[in-house]
Order: C-alpha cells, then sequence, then structure tokens
C-alpha cells in the first residue's frame, strides 16, 4: 500500500483536480514545475533559512512529564504552537510564497475560516511585499476580530464571502473564483492538504518538517526514531499530513486522527467527516465530505473554527479507508477539557484544534512503556474568548 | 463531427448543421419558484430559442459568478433535487422539440449515480451534459462509455487561456460543440466584448475546429451576442436571463429573448 501521491494526482481512490477548464493553466503549471521548484537547492536553502530564522524551527518536542503520569503513557508534544504566528500553517506559506515568488506571480489570494491561515498568508506576503487578497466569511469575520485586525495590519485586503453559509467553505469558493478571474498574475495559497492535485501533495511536503523534526528529535531524547503513535487533529488536515507524513510506511508507528464531533456525532452539529461522509467532490478533489443524499454539501459545526470543514484531504480519506489510519471524534466538551487540563498540567494554553488531539486520552488507552507525540498544532491566544466564556472564566 | 451514428442524430448535431446563428438559454430549475421549470422551458422555444441549458443547483458552484450562485442557493431553498427535476421533465419532450441540455456540477450526479443519471437523462430525452468541473482526462478515462452509451453529448470548455494544443485535443474528444467561455471569469453578464475578446474569437476561427463552438459566459444583450456570434456558431445567454426573471418573473420570457435578436 503507497500512501504517496500518484503520477495522477491520486492516494488510493481519493484525490485528482476536479477543476473547471479556466483553472486548468494555472493548476497545471503547478503541477508540472511544483516538484522541480522544490527540489532545488537554491529552493531548499531559502526555505530552511526562513524556517530556522523567521518562523524559529525546530519547534521543541517537548516530554509533558505531568500529562504523562496523569495519563500513565508517555507523551511528547510537538512544539508547532511556538512558530511565528502561533500555528504550523506559516510552514506552507513560507513554502508557497516561495514557489509563487518563481512563478513570477505578484498577487497573492488565500481563503481562511478561524484567521489563522489568513495572517500566516499575510505575513509572508508582507515579508516579500507581495500584494494579499485574503477571503474569510462574513460570518467567521465577525467572529474573530482579533485575526482580521493582524491581517489588516499586515497589509492584506480581507474580503467577506457573502455567498451561500457564509463560512469557510465559501470563503475557499470565493478564492477559487477570483484565481478563475485573475488566472495570469495570482497564486491561490491554499492552507490545508485540499484542493485539486498537486495542492494535497505539496502542501503535505511543506508541513512534512514537523514529523521530519519529530523522527531526529525523539532519537535524541530516546534512541529511537519511532514512536508508538503519532496524534494529530483533524479539520481540511496539514497539520495531521505533517506529523503522519515520515511515518506513513513506518508499519509499527500508529497513526491517529483525531476530528471534531462539535455536539455529538449524530446530533446534526459536527464535523466529523469520516463518520458522517461518503466520497464525493468538494474544493477540485475526491474524498469524503458531509453532503445530502442528493449531493449537496452540508454545513458543518465544531466549537474550533479551524476543524469546521465538511471535508478531509485525500490523503486522509485513504488513511481512513485503508485502514492505515485510526480515526477518532472528539466532543467540543471533551476537547474544552482537555484544553483546560493541558493548561494547567503543562502551563501551555493551546488552539482548541489541537485540544481535540489531547483529548484522545478519553478514547484510547495507551500503554505505560507507549511513546505517543501529539502534534500540538497551535497556541490558544486567539481562542482566549472562546474559553473564556465556556468556563465562565 | 463524430464517428457515433447515435450522437449524429442527437437533437444538438441536427440543430448545429441548420444555417443559422444559434442562441442557447441558460436557467436554474426551480427558479424563480419550484414549479417553474417546464414552463420556463417552453415558453423559451416557444419564443425562438434554439437550444436550452437546465441548471442543476447546486451548494458550491465555484464557476458561477454571484447571480447564478444566489438563483442556486434559492432554488435549494424551494426544495429542488435532483430527483424532482427528473420527475419535472418525465413528459417534456411531449411539448418540447430543440435540444436540452443540463448543466450541474459532478458532485450531485455522482450521488445520484453516474450510469443511473445518464439512463434518466436518455430516458427523458436529455440531449447533453455540460459538467464544468469534470475534466477532460477524467471523462475520457471513467465515463466517456457511459455517456455514450445512453447516446449523451459531453460539452467541455475552452477559455481564452487554454492553448492551442490543448483546444486542438479538446476539439478531437467533443462530439457536438464546444464552450467557448468568452473571458478569464466566472459566468455573469458584460455589456460588450474588448479588444482581447475579439481577438480571441479569430484565433479560435483561425484553428479550423472540427466541432462549431458556442460561446458563452458575459452575453448579454443583442450587442455581445452579435459580436460572439459574427466568428461563433452561436451564443449562450445565462445570467442576463436569471436576472430577468429575478425582475420581471416568468411571464414576460418573449420580451427578453426578441430583445437579443
Amino acid at each position: 500500500m503507497s500512501y504517496q501521491v500518484n503520477e495522477k494526482g491520486y492516494y488510493g481512490d481519493f484525490g485528482g483536480a476536479y477543476i473547471p477548464e479556466m483553472l486548468y493553466p494555472n493548476v497545471e503549471e503547478l503541477r508540472k514545475s511544483y516538484l522541480e521548484i522544490t527540489n532545488k537547492p537554491s529552493f531548499k536553502e531559502e526555505f530552511d533559512q526562513l524556517l530556522k530564522d523567521y518562523v524559529g524551527r525546530p519547534s521543541p518536542l517537548y516530554f509533558a512529564k505531568r500529562l504523562s503520569e496523569k495519563h500513565n503513557t508517555k507523551v511528547y508534544l510537538k512544539r508547532e504552537d511556538l512558530n511565528h504566528t502561533g500555528a504550523h500553517k506559516v510552514n506552507n506559506t513560507i513554502g508557497q510564497i516561495l514557489v509563487a515568488k518563481r512563478l513570477g506571480k505578484n498577487r497573492i489570494i488565500a481563503e481562511t475560516g478561524a484567521g489563522q491561515h489568513g495572517v500566516a498568508t499575510a505575513t509572508v506576503c508582507a515579508l516579500m511585499g507581495i500584494q494579499c487578497v485574503v477571503y474569510m466569511g462574513e460570518i467567521d469575520i465577525k467572529r474573530q476580530a482579533p485575526n482580521v485586525a493582524r491581517m489588516k495590519m499586515l497589509g492584506a485586503e480581507v474580503i467577506p464571502a457573502k455567498s451561500g453559509s457564509k463560512t469557510l467553505k465559501d470563503a475557499t469558493n470565493e478564492a477559487i473564483r477570483d484565481w478563475i478571474n485573475n488566472p495570469v498574475d495570482t497564486h491561490y495559497i491554499i492552507g490545508s492538504a485540499i484542493g485539486p492535485h498537486p495542492y494535497p501533495d505539496m502542501v503535505t511536503r511543506f508541513q512534512s518538517i514537523i514529523s521530519e523534526e519529530i523522527k531526529w528529535q525523539l532519537k535524541e531524547k530516546e534512541g529511537r526514531e519511532n514512536p508508538d503513535y503519532v496524534v494529530a487533529c483533524i479539520g481540511g488536515g496539514s497539520n495531521a499530513a505533517g506529523t503522519y507524513y515520515h511515518f506513513l510506511d513506518e508499519s509499527e508507528v500508529g497513526i491517529i486522527a483525531v476530528e471534531a464531533a462539535g455536539k455529538g456525532v449524530h446530533s446534526g452539529e459536527s464535523a466529523a467527516t469520516s463518520q458522517l461522509g461518503n466520497e464525493g467532490i468538494i474544493h477540485g478533489c475526491k474524498t469524503l465530505l458531509m453532503q445530502t443524499p442528493d449531493g449537496q454539501i452540508t454545513e458543518p459545526y465544531s466549537i474550533s473554527a479551524g476543524l469546521d470543514y465538511p471535508g478531509v484531504g485525500p490523503l486522509h480519506s485513504h488513511l481512513y479507508k485503508s485502514g492505515r489510519g485510526e480515526f477518532y471524534s472528539v466532543t467540543d466538551d471533551d476537547a474544552m477539557t482537555a484544553g483546560l487540563e493541558l493548561s494547567q498540567l503543562e502551563g501551555i494554553i493551546p488552539a482548541i484544534e489541537s485540544s481535540h488531539a489531547l483529548a484522545i486520552f478519553n478514547d484510547k488507552k495507551f500503554k505505560p512503556e507507549d511513546i505517543v507525540v501529539i502534534s500540538l498544532s497551535g497556541r490558544g491566544d486567539k481562542d482566549l474568548n472562546t474559553y473564556i466564556d465556556y468556563f465562565k472564566l | 463531427m463524430t464517428e457515433n451514428k447515435t450522437l449524429m442524430k442527437n437533437r444538438i448535431n441536427q440543430k448545429l448543421a441548420e444555417e443559422k446563428k444559434l442562441l442557447s438559454i441558460y436557467f436554474t430549475a426551480g427558479y424563480p419558484s419550484l414549479q417553474d421549470t417546464v414552463k420556463v422551458i417552453e415558453d423559451l422555444e416557444n419564443s425562438g430559442v434554439d437550444m436550452i441549458e437546465i441548471g442543476l443547483p447546486f451548494s458550491d458552484p465555484l464557476a458561477d459568478g454571484p447571480t447564478i450562485q444566489e438563483s442556486s442557493t434559492i432554488a435549494l431553498k424551494n426544495g429542488m433535487t435532483t430527483k424532482i427535476l427528473f420527475e419535472q421533465l418525465k413528459d417534456i419532450r411531449q411539448s418540447v422539440n430543440i435540444p436540452l441540455v443540463i448543466m450541474g456540477y459532478f458532485n450531485p450526479m455522482m450521488q445520484y449515480g453516474v450510469e443511473a443519471f445518464c439512463a434518466k437523462c436518455q430516458e427523458i430525452g436529455i440531449d447533453g451534459l455540460i459538467i464544468p468541473d469534470l475534466p477532460v482526462a477524467e471523462y475520457n478515462e471513467h465515463y466517456r462509455k457511459t455517456f455514450e452509451k445512453y447516446g449523451l453529448i459531453n460539452v467541455f470548455l475552452i477559455t481564452p487561456q487554454t492553448s492551442d494544443d490543448r483546444i486542438r485535443f479538446i476539439d478531437n474528444v467533443s462530439n457536438g460543440f464546444i464552450y467557448m467561455v468568452s473571458s478569464a471569469s466566472t459566468t455573469g453578464a458584460k455589456n460588450t466584448f474588448g479588444n482581447v475578446q475579439q481577438e480571441y474569437f479569430e484565433r479560435i476561427e483561425k484553428l479550423q475546429l472540427k466541432n462549431p463552438q458556442i460561446v458563452g459566459f458575459g452575453i448579454s444583450n443583442n450587442e455581445t451576442f452579435t459580436q460572439a456570434t459574427k466568428t461563433a456558431k452561436g451564443a449562450i445567454i445565462g445570467s442576463a436571463f436569471i436576472k430577468h426573471l429575478t425582475l420581471n418573473g416568468i411571464d414576460t420570457i418573449n420580451d427578453f429573448v426578441k430583445g437579443i435578436r
């Protein structure tokens, strides 16, 4: 079983490029050139240097002693929350802005839900002096005012997506429409491991720095490269893809994906795509997505804006269908409790997305000698208001 | 245009063989009201339209501009589904003779079942499909045989950005007409075409393609229709017609069509 994308852009049954002909020249240009561009030594040098000096990598692999004692296993946290801009998203935006520069593009568009990817995109555009337009659902703009302000301060234009349900999927539609209308000068920086081929693979490769570092860091600390489990939350699935990447072919490493169950998988307010979805097409790829029997894409729900997406990336659909990945879903309540637990046991306030991964201990019992690496994909600053409201702090 | 005899007899190819320039109209099924579908089709034919594209509404129509998005959202709110559309169209061939094409996104067709969808189209008398997000390569590899088994013409798009090589490739795999997107844009009405469009129209004319071309996106009035059909076989109007329905309801369709040519 291969977990790499094949030459047609598929992971098993999932992936491809289901795009209108209007986007074909752009996506084809990217497909033909992304590996050539990113494999060049000069690209790698610039990418690595920015990750080190600008993002602050490598991010620590931290042995969470008190959390480990509480759950009677060995827990390491991969601290993506310590990256510049506060989450893993910047790994990908640094990579893509360098690709865009080499393609001669002078305008960047992006979609954002909670605003983390929008901020990470606005950040790299400011760094490179490139025009930046971010599409964000009208409802999300109201919910995430601080991130909207950050993007504006960084010089980006934030355009409200007013179509459909006015959230992330609609912001993505609007970004795709912008790209259709601006096919020559514009590069679209997709924020997750979704979209038409080659996006899922390109984003996964940029995020794969996470598992690349875990390997050597764990070797230093434990004398072995492979943990027993890697755990990550999944919305579209970019931090998860990066966390799993170098372990996909290591069969002794268990791969655990945690989706957002919202108010309960079958409550009607959930984003647990692997449980509720079936095969279909969303935003240019064939993958698992939540939809009506008639094929209309439905609106997901999660307390975490970053997991509030009705699909998962095609790699993750393949991991689910092939059985390589174990999928769990965690409710709002369990995630919030896990976030509070980490804050008080380790002095780390996690993003609510990452809190979902931390809630894995409710569903899965690990052995005392197991080494469990959890991706702490982002920090909780952006979620403080949600935590305050929830816990009446 | 095609070696396939069933497809030669298809109403689309018969219509394309006529001498005149063709006017095709797009509308969203179930808009403005759920039960308007059949009346809109009948009135369009009675007004002299040559071909109709029946839009199957989708929640996330990413190739469409605001007008068609909004009409799709309303049609879905009205309760339109693939099954209901097929039910509404079941007797359409008793009253309508011009070619009928369903234009929609691929996901609802996948969920219905591609073969079942095609079989139903043939049963009703649908002549072709336009599926903006089903790429040519996927179609050829997985779906061509099924479409052709049920006598359906699949129509592909080209745009000003499409290379000559790719246009030739698309011409080779087409067996009806080529949907020529007028500009790099989502759907939406324009008042006039600029030099870029004129040059594009002329470039396509020079390629001497096997399949005739019908221009869509940005056609809204007599001026744009005339400009587009100077070199192309016909033109498709969508957003401008939807706007007309929004403003005037479904009783003045004839006035709209008469204003175009």
